[in-house]
């Protein structure tokens, strides 16, 4: 059976090979990466038990939390999943659609939160 | 990186057709546009978990639980450790996830030996994962000591978290929790050999606890019921998952607590489709859903890496010349591994 992805399409994954020396700094890169995931982890455990919800700072440990999230996500797709290796009009039509995904969800949170609420209590009843 | 991506190429020679503008294969990228899909529908998971949580649902049946006090358990320690297991979880997949890229990485190398190495890590990091999903499920829906509902208002004195007096109505078909020592006697139940049913496990539970407060009906486990009645428990919890806890320590506000109970409303231990005693039902819903939903594709990536193991083992990857597939399927564990990141974040932590 012939498989036109494979004739076709085959040099870009031909070219993705990289030498025995290039292969020594990448696993150093992913060995570096993969123990920052795990300490941004390990901190977020710490500051969850050291602060509770009730702490004054909580509003200040909610919004890290979301950073370091963002920052773990951010490692994954850029480097684990090599997105930003890739060329930058891949890169930005998988990105894109969530940034402005994000910033409009925060515009309908900020902006028609309390309608959001009374909508859902009459959608499903209380 | 080599590849063509990273080549300066004319613009009209990149959208002048006969080649990928983007400078990747079909496979691949088709495998980029279901990942970007599939993240669109856990946004939406997550998305609705967070106006049900702010919205008046978590108002009306009561605040919505803190993770830290739901998810404490670990395996033969007990009790007493927030989300140390969620943790371990968490740290489990970016474990699973480095193997993968490692396997990735080998593959460039054309290295068919150490790409099954690292797919064999990887394969066996997800049967983990699986399985310390399948315990936090099991002790999720088998629950910690059980609640049960107010069928009068009474009002309480007692004490809150930092210790000082306050005065707290529990209002009718309000939920009420039992004593300080429910994780003791659900560590009980554990070892005594019944953990495989748990209806019968909260027959126990709330025997042992609420025996010892003056008795009730449960005459079926008199073994139980004389061992606690040495130490009767003098606490009571409203509340117990929450933001708020009130110690009740005075004996006549627990004795018309237990006399609520009595009256008519039935008690639950921990979490189902129908009921939970965590807090809002909601809660329980979210958490069957969400990690439920990413448990189906922790299982689903876990066959499509043996799939592309043995295909590696059988040396169909050697005679194409590259291992591509092992990077695609590299990309949708990876995004295992991201959307478990945001489910840590969402539901456990914030």
């Amino acid at each position: 059976m012939e498989r036109d992805d494979l004739i076709v399409n085959d040099s870009y994954a031909l070219n993705a090979h990289h030498s025995e020396e290039a292969g020594v700094s990448k696993r150093k890169k992913i060995w570096f990466v993969a123990g920052l995931l795990t300490a941004i982890t390990a901190l977020e455990v710490i500051l969850g038990i050291a602060f509770k919800q009730d702490s004054d700072y909580w509003t200040v440990i909610k919004w890290s939390f979301i950073i370091l999230t963002l920052f773990k996500a951010a490692y994954i797709v850029l480097s684990f999943m090599h997105l930003g290796d890739e060329r930058k009009n891949l890169k930005y039509t998988i990105l894109a659609p969530y940034i402005l995904f994000a910033l409009y969800l925060l515009f309908i949170a900020a902006k028609e939160g309390t309608d959001m609420a009374v909508l859902l209590s009459n959608f499903l009843g209380s | 990186m080599a590849g063509e991506a990273s080549q300066q190429i004319d613009k009209d020679e990149l959208w002048g057709g006969g080649r990928s503008p983007y400078s990747v294969t079909y496979g691949k990228m088709m495998m980029w546009f279901f990942l970007v899909s599939d993240a669109l529908t856990f946004s939406g998971l997550l998305i609705s978990l967070g106006f049900f949580r702010t919205g008046v649902f978590g108002d009306l049946e009561g605040f919505w639980p803190v993770g830290e006090k739901v998810f404490e358990a670990l395996p033969v320690l007990g009790t007493g450790f927030p989300l140390i297991y969620v943790a371990l979880m968490t740290f489990l997949l970016i474990v699973s996830s480095v193997t993968m890229v490692l396997a990735v990485e080998a593959g460039h190398r054309n290295d068919k030996k150490n790409v099954t190495k690292w797919l064999v890590w990887t394969v066996v990091g997800g049967f983990f994962f699986l399985g310390s999903q399948a315990w936090e499920w099991y002790h999720f829906i088998h629950g910690s000591g059980g609640y049960y509902i107010s069928a009068n208002e009474i009002s309480v004195n007692g004490t809150d978290q930092s210790g000082e007096t306050i005065s707290y109505t529990v209002a009718v078909g309000e939920k009420v929790y039992y004593g300080s020592d429910h994780a003791h006697a659900h560590e009980d139940h554990d070892h005594d050999g019944h953990d495989h049913d748990s209806h019968d496990g909260h027959a126990h539970t709330s025997t042992s606890e609420v025996s010892g407060m003056g008795g009730d009906g449960h005459d079926e486990d008199h073994a139980h019921k004389d061992e606690h009645e040495i130490h009767p428990p003098e606490v009571l919890y409203l509340n117990k998952f929450q933001t708020t806890i009130v110690t009740v320590n005075d004996g006549p506000t627990i004795e018309k607590l237990i006399a609520a109970k009595n009256e008519n409303f039935a008690e639950t231990s921990g979490a189902n489709l129908s009921s939970n005693e965590y807090g809002p039902q909601q809660y329980a819903n979210f958490f069957f859903f969400v990690t439920g939903f990413h448990g189906f594709h922790v299982f689903s990536g876990v066959l499509i890496n043996i799939i592309v193991l043995l295909m590696v083992i059988k040396g169909v990857m050697e005679k194409r010349g590259h291992y591509e597939m092992v990077e695609k399927t590299g990309l949708y564990w990876h995004f295992i591994d991201l959307v478990w990141v945001f489910v840590f974040t969402f539901f456990y932590l914030v």
